[in-house]
């Protein structure tokens, strides 16, 4: 039985933001000082075969797995370098087999801090620095010991993302990024667990994880399009073993390809729409999921001045 | 809209600072105190065993004097231990002084966790059974699921419990003393006691182990050797026995298990997993009678778990009995009213339980890859009697009433199972989703209730301070089954009252056993 619970919380948590271009978490671009973006996101993940280790299989008592996540997401200017960002996601998941009852409910809190170090032009392209510092709280106290179903693991994860940006011809450009996420123990309702060993105890080692996400294609002010190839891989745990329920602290890695596409009104500048779709191409202790995602994005000019299109796409 | 940034800086610093802990788990009986007995129960050797006849039906030789060149050898394997030991040995030793019979069971327990899953499906949708003879590829062997479970931990703790019968016999009988008592050169690194060591408690435990485990988890041979010498050498690093003592203990253990595993290979579980005649006979007898009967409500169907385990041989009352006196009465009819109202209540807890409803679920799930409900009560039950300072041989006797109380309880559960073949809730009405795993097999009575019942009313006689505890913990256990939408109250409640009553037989043996 799969996790797409981890996609969900690197691929999905940020979801809107990992997978969609609008100047989230996972892209080069910087809100202006005062901006505040902010909208209402929708994924949507499903899986019908996952890796029970690295072994390829189907359940018929899970039948296809799906994800919804419902979030708000915002990015604060408190400078032209430094913003805020934030994601408030609601999560429903569900199986289309079997017994098991689907959960549903306020998944994690995640805020980040991201500054832009370096943004120098050379003739013509340019080249920014950016570095993020993050983390991810459970806002309620869902269940996290009934994977798949569970809508997330309940760790407090702490992030450090650097990024790197080349933006050439002030239309195409290329974003790699790669981060380290540190993930607290988790507690169960359970007093005792049996991972790779019979373990006497509520408490949940977790294993960190790391990432990498790599973006390219055509940005402007009005129109973003682009291919995304992104990988987590979990620095730790253990293998499913045959025929059990993944746990949260089980090895999971997924590649993921995608594309995205953001769109700007001309005559509502403040106006954006963004959409994407990846698809999970290898993993492990994971489903090989399916993703879609959307978001419509409004930006607040808090300074109160006449309202212009506040994003800086340099 | 203002937001503060120093508050955003403080989230992230504590969220970096987190990042530093340390990560590392301590189990809660890894710092277990070295067993310390109260009494040493020194006339143990005269209680009443499970299968022996009598306490030296298997002969243990006179031990050689203490005085000769021989027992000075002993004593100087001790000194040489003692000196050349490194911390992770330290280690160990002070992990197997919390007790042999509570190690082992810890041990026993992880094994059924490692164990509990069941067979993945042929290509052609049939399931394959696990064989003992080829117990590595899929499926294992065993699948450790509860039945099997409470047999393993029953017939394991009932050979514990004689085969140290036996060693406190024989302990008596040649009052050979502890090696630090004769020669107080040595050090010890455990608490002393004036129990004669020949021969070793520890080392029957290990023998019986040993050979239990062959029947039980052959796969994991040579993992328990690795223990077995393991436990050995910390008695003799602590200066706790000689070899001779150990030597002695193992082969008395190893004897007493035979004994047992005999009874085991005749006690006709070899054949509960059935036959696809029998499993269909099951459901046109019930269709028969004008009741739904259960279906397996896997995909692809799995045929049900252990049908024939109520006709495996008990041990606290007889097949008789299990049938006139212990079997619960009927279930209400799948036509009734009753019956109706009982499934709209489970259609309630499956859309409403609360999150503290949830808890509960999932505390006493013991689903798969557990160490199923009856470790459970073995881990509530060891936990709280580290705090009793019971000798070895006490410890062994009630781990083996609440085991044998637990494996009758899964012999009468499955009986009443498949005598009733109950639908689940789920089968009755395809709305009612589930909180945990759904079990394969017929509804009334609730398996973990049954257990709980059995387990919690052992454990009030053993220890009476906590009677009302367990009785409490046992209920809700029982509801827990509710709350999670798998059985109906009239599953939990009658399992609960069968488990009482079968936890009452185990009292009646404990009364009259010499260990009072």
């Amino acid at each position: 039985m799969k996790l797409s619970i981890n996609l969900l919380l690197f691929m999905l948590l940020f979801i809107a933001a990992k997978q969609s271009s609008a100047q989230t978490d996972i892209d080069a671009i910087m809100m202006e000082k005062n901006a505040f973006c902010v909208g209402p996101g929708y994924a949507y993940s499903s899986w019908k075969e996952y890796w029970e280790g690295t072994k390829k299989r189907e359940n018929l008592n899970l039948g296809t797995v799906s994800t919804q996540m419902f979030a708000i997401m915002g990015n604060y200017g408190v400078s032209n370098k430094l913003n805020v960002l934030f994601n408030v996601p609601y999560v429903v998941t569900k199986a289309s087999a079997g017994t098991l009852r689907g959960q549903q409910g306020m998944q994690d809190l995640s805020l980040m801090l991201k500054y832009r170090a370096i943004n120098k032009k050379i003739y013509s392209s340019r080249v920014a620095l950016i570095g993020l510092l993050g983390g991810s709280l459970p806002m309620s106290n869902y269940t996290a010991d009934l994977l798949p179903l569970s809508i997330g693991l309940q760790s407090k994860t702490a992030m450090a993302r650097l990024m790197l940006d080349y933006y050439y011809d002030n239309k195409w450009f290329a974003t790699a990024s790669a981060t380290y996420v540190y993930r607290s123990n988790v507690t169960l309702d359970r007093d005792s667990y049996y991972s790779d060993r019979f373990i006497l105890s509520n408490e949940v080692d977790m294993p960190n994880a790391t990432s990498y996400n790599i973006r390219a294609g055509y940005r402007t002010q009005w129109l973003i399009a682009e291919a995304v190839l992104n990988n987590w891989t979990t620095r730790g745990g253990f293998d499913i073993t045959q025929n059990n329920m993944p746990f949260i602290s089980n090895r999971m890695n997924a590649t993921s390809l995608g594309a995205n596409v953001k769109y700007v009104f001309r005559n509502k500048p403040q106006l954006s729409l963004t959409g994407g779709a990846s698809q999970v191409i290898a993993g492990r202790n994971m489903g090989q999921s399916f993703n879609v995602n959307g978001a419509v994005f409004y930006v607040f000019d808090l300074n109160r001045k006449e309202k212009k299109n506040k994003q800086d796409t340099n | 809209m203002y937001i503060n940034i120093k508050q955003i800086t403080a989230v992230v610093l504590l969220c970096v600072t987190v990042a530093s802990c340390s990560k590392e788990i301590t189990e809660r009986t890894k710092n277990a105190p070295a067993l310390n007995p109260a009494n040493i129960d020194l006339n143990a050797g005269t209680w009443k065993p499970v299968l022996l006849t009598t306490p030296d039906e298997f002969a243990v030789a006179t031990p050689g004097a203490t005085s000769g060149p021989g027992y000075t050898a002993e004593i100087n394997e001790i000194k040489s231990y003692q000196k050349t030991m490194t911390g992770a040995q330290k280690e160990r030793m002070n992990y197997w002084s919390a007790g042999a019979v509570f190690r082992w069971n810890e041990i026993m327990r992880g094994l059924v966790a490692k164990y509990n899953l069941p067979p993945f499906q042929n290509p052609d949708g049939t399931y394959p059974v696990p064989d003992a003879n080829n117990p590595f590829n899929n499926p294992q062997f065993p699948f450790a699921n509860p039945p099997y479970a409470s047999r393993a931990y029953a017939y394991i703790s009932a050979a514990q419990y004689d085969a140290l019968v036996a060693a406190w016999h024989y302990k008596k009988l040649y009052n050979r003393s502890a090696p630090y008592k004769i020669n107080n050169t040595i050090t010890t690194l455990l608490p002393q006691t004036d129990l004669p060591s020949y021969p070793s408690e520890d080392a029957a435990v290990v023998g019986v182990m040993v050979e239990m485990l062959k029947l039980f988890f052959p796969g994991e041979q040579a993992a328990i050797q690795q223990f077995a010498t393991e436990h050995k050498n910390a008695r003799i690093m602590a200066g706790m026995n000689v070899r001779s003592d150990i030597e002695a203990g193992e082969a008395l253990g190893r004897l007493v298990a035979q004994k047992f595993v005999t009874r085991a290979r005749g006690d006709r579980a070899g054949a509960a997993v059935g036959t696809p005649a029998i499993w269909q006979q099951f459901e046109t007898q019930t269709a028969a009678t004008g009741e739904m009967p259960w279906i397996s409500m896997e995909s692809p169907k799995r045929p049900p778990m252990l049908p024939l385990f109520g006709r495996v041989r008990t041990w606290l009352f007889d097949s008789a009995t299990l049938v006139t006196a212990v079997r619960p009465g009927p279930p209400p009819s799948t036509k009734s009213e009753k019956f109706k109202q009982e499934v709209a209540e489970v259609l309630h807890y499956s859309k409403n339980a609360t999150r503290e409803e949830l808890a509960i679920v999932h505390y006493w799930a013991d689903g798969l890859a557990t160490h199923t409900p009856p470790g459970h009560w073995n881990a509530i039950a060891a936990d709280d009697f580290l705090g009793q300072r019971f000798s070895e041989v006490r410890w062994a006797r009630n781990m083996a009433l609440l085991n044998m109380s637990m494996m009758d309880a899964a012999i009468a559960c499955w009986e009443a199972k498949f005598f009733y073949f109950n639908p689940r809730p789920s089968q009755v009405n395809p709305e009612i989703k589930t909180w945990t795993g759904l079990p394969n097999f017929p509804s009334y009575t609730s398996g973990h209730s049954t257990f709980s019942g059995a387990a919690a009313t052992i454990l009030g006689r053993i220890i009476p301070a906590r009677k009302t505890a367990y009785e409490n913990m046992a209920k809700e256990a029982s509801l827990s089954r509710l709350y999670g939408a798998i059985h109906y109250r009239s599953d939990c409640e009658e399992g609960l009252k069968c488990g009482n009553a079968i936890g009452g037989y185990a009292i009646a043996r404990a009364n009259v056993d010499g260990a009072n």
